[in-house]
């Protein structure tokens, strides 16, 4: 059996992790990956409380900076890598704000009587070259990993394969993997560096939440409609750990994304499908169990026509 | 003529009844499209709108509504504007200042209250406004010996929410910081904007100068102060990156010629400015008219034109356009951007009054210090 990930709202104000853990049947122990709150890691007694005192921190944003202050050969290469990503994002942003613009002024327009199917024709090319704009990004990025993986060999170094050894102590009795958001990137590289996925293994269970749950996902998505600067233009930032698919997830979709609007949302919807963007806010869940998705009733996804609709298997 | 004032003045003709009707239950002023209709009851000699709009004259008259005890002003006001004033009224040779009694929005500074007119198009902005989700950071007192002034002076921090001594923060240093936080709501826009992730969390330092029209004029002392001694003791009190990049520097008016005085004195400390309202008076040809308080201001600001150098790498500069500094402040655009810095110039369709640059605070801290929002999901 594939096994089961469970991606729910943010938790800060409104948690509902222990009524998530209590419905997938684990009464274990439950490691935790809080990497994403960086040095802040380790205040993680609140979850720890929540979770009846049940969980293993995996300490994986310390477990870095150990292995950072240990190797300085690879923390050379983790900065290169890092500058070339910055530098791909740049120029990815470039001409993703002019696909953009284009796509937007499309789904803006009224469509003229007799002349609808033209205007469709124009929206579904112009969002094709959004794609195609995502599709080359994720791809260079995808080399500037590759590059990175060949050159450092992680799996080889003295350094990682020291905390890769004690993360599959800690995992072995733990019944659940839970990881926690924050700062999405440094996440997601630590999680891929030490590889707590592939230690993790196939079959037993996640629950995720905010960035924990981008992370997951085939590509992390960032977004934010109305940042104080910029143009507000969600951005494929790279690929993540494809712990399940067809599914982007928008944690505080009611913070960050205006709902209301129905060119943005039909956009977004359209951008991305046929995957399904959906709106990850406080009390909402989806379930994946290695084949499809079920939303809880509440749950919403953004459509193509730019409303929000229940999220449905 | 606004159609309000049409109905106003037939209502009128139709006799007291028909006119209190007509009032019941609306909003002053009354703002329609661009026009806005200023209205004060009561019995007098006359009446008059006292602004401080650059360009229009000081007192604009009310015309009486006759037999009804009723005055009106409309004005045409563009969209998007936010204008303070008060009614002026004189009777029996009396002149008295008022804030409008009909009129529920009211400004603060130092000097009191103003009323306010929000024009169409014009809306405090919610960010100001406390959020009972966003944690709230922490004001803490701190002395500094001042060779500079003398004595001991005593500043605000501002620590942010969750504040770890084992991370480092950006400083910002604050001219009229207790006036920031009074009038522009500076803690919580602070508190509101680190939760949002629009800015990152840092230690901001609030000073206020007993004498901040002598002392913020280009003072040495000043300078001094703020360069020798107030950074390097936050730097031994809290953890800070202690690089020019991660400090900045802001004030309004007076505060904003401190800044720029100051940074260009010590060049290459703080990397970044916010400049709001700057009374960067300066003169051409001749004397300057603004009184003696202004002459080592613009003794400085001519002597910056000569010598702009390069006191930041990032400057904001804000200014409504309904203030005499706007045509100082657009002059000083071109010579800041030549110098090589990186500079954005804001206009606002307001005065020179700590809501307009509280409105500002947003768009200019966010640009100097951005914050984690696109990566950050909590």
């Amino acid at each position: 059996m594939a096994r089961k990930i469970v991606l729910i709202g943010p938790q800060r104000l409104q948690p509902t992790l222990a009524a998530t853990v209590e419905s997938l049947g684990v009464a274990g122990r439950i490691a935790a990956v809080t990497a994403g709150w960086e040095e802040r890691e380790g205040e993680d007694r609140e979850l720890h409380e929540h979770l009846g005192g049940r969980t293993t921190n995996l300490e994986a944003w310390t477990r870095v900076e150990d292995v950072m202050s240990a190797d300085g050969e690879l923390t050379g290469m983790i900065r290169q890598r890092a500058d070339r990503l910055r530098a791909a994002h740049e120029l990815y942003r470039l001409r993703l704000a002019h696909a953009l613009d284009a796509a937007r002024e499309l789904l803006k327009r009224e469509p003229q009587a007799g002349f609808e199917d033209l205007l469709e024709a124009e929206r579904e090319a112009a969002l094709r070259a959004v794609r195609v704009v995502d599709a080359s990004h994720l791809e260079r990025v995808s080399a500037i990993h590759a590059e990175f993986g060949a050159e450092a060999q992680p799996a080889r170094r003295t350094s990682i394969r020291k905390h890769r050894a004690e993360l599959e102590a800690q995992l072995k009795p733990c019944e659940l993997l839970c990881i926690a958001g924050g700062h999405v990137v440094v996440l997601l590289h630590r999680l891929a560096l030490l590889d707590v996925l592939g230690l993790w293994g196939e079959r037993r269970p996640i629950v995720a939440w905010s960035a924990g749950a981008m992370a997951l996902a085939e590509r992390v998505v960032l977004f934010h409609d109305d940042p104080p600067q910029g143009a507000g233009n969600a951005e494929v930032y790279e690929p993540g750990l494809a712990a399940y698919s067809g599914l982007v997830p928008l944690p505080h979709a009611r913070r960050r994304l205006r709902l209301h609007d129905g060119v943005r949302v039909g956009l977004m919807a359209r951008r991305f499908a046929p995957d399904r963007c959906v709106a990850l806010d406080a009390l909402t869940r989806v379930e994946w169990d290695g084949s499809a998705w079920r939303g809880e009733a509440g749950t919403q996804q953004l459509d193509r026509q730019g409303h929000l609709t229940e999220v449905r298997s | 003529m606004s159609g309000f004032v049409a109905e106003l003045e037939q209502e009128a003709r139709r006799g007291h009844h028909a006119l209190e009707a007509f009032l019941r239950g609306r909003r002053f002023p009354v703002v329609d499209g661009r026009s806005v209709t200023f209205v004060w009851r009561g019995e007098a000699d006359e009446v008059l709108l006292r602004h401080w709009i650059h360009g229009l004259p000081g007192g604009l008259p009310f015309h009486r509504v006759p037999g009804a005890g009723l005055w009106f002003l409309a004005i045409d006001v563009p969209e998007g504007s936010r204008v303070e004033y008060k009614i002026e009224v004189a009777r029996w040779g009396e002149r008295r200042l008022m804030a409008d009694p009909l009129n529920e929005h009211h400004a603060a500074d130092p000097y009191g209250a103003n009323s306010v007119v929000h024009a169409q198009g014009y809306a405090p902005p919610e960010w100001i406004a406390h959020d009972a989700e966003a944690r709230a950071g922490e004001l803490r007192e701190h002395a500094v010996r001042s060779q500079a002034y003398g004595g001991e002076r005593r500043v605000q921090v501002y620590l942010p929410a969750r504040f770890r001594t084992t991370r480092r923060y950006p400083l910002l240093v604050v001219h009229d910081g207790e006036d920031y936080l009074r009038f522009a709501a500076l803690k919580t826009v602070l508190d509101n904007l680190i939760h949002r992730l629009e800015l990152p969390s840092m230690v901001v330092a609030l000073t206020q100068s007993p004498n901040r029209l002598e002392e913020y004029a280009d003072d040495p002392r000043q300078a001094r102060f703020l360069v020798d001694e107030l950074v390097p003791e936050l730097e031994r009190a809290y953890p800070l990156v202690q690089k020019p990049a991660a400090r900045g520097m802001m004030g309004a008016s007076f505060g904003a010629v401190a800044s720029l005085s100051a940074a260009w004195r010590h060049q290459g400390v703080f990397g970044n400015l916010l400049l709001q309202s700057g009374s960067f008076v300066f003169t051409d040809i001749g004397q300057h008219d603004r009184g003696p308080l202004f002459d080592p201001v613009v003794r400085f600001v001519n002597a910056f034109r000569r010598n702009p150098g390069r006191p930041a790498e990032h400057i904001y500069l804000s200014c409504g356009v309904y203030e005499s500094l706007i045509y100082y402040n657009r002059s000083l655009m071109p010579l800041l951007s030549k110098s090589g810095m990186t500079v954005r110039f804001s206009e606002s369709h307001d005065g020179h009054n700590w809501e307009n640059w509280r409105d500002r605070l947003r768009e200019g801290l966010s640009w100097l210090f951005p914050g984690p929002l696109w990566m950050v999901y909590e």
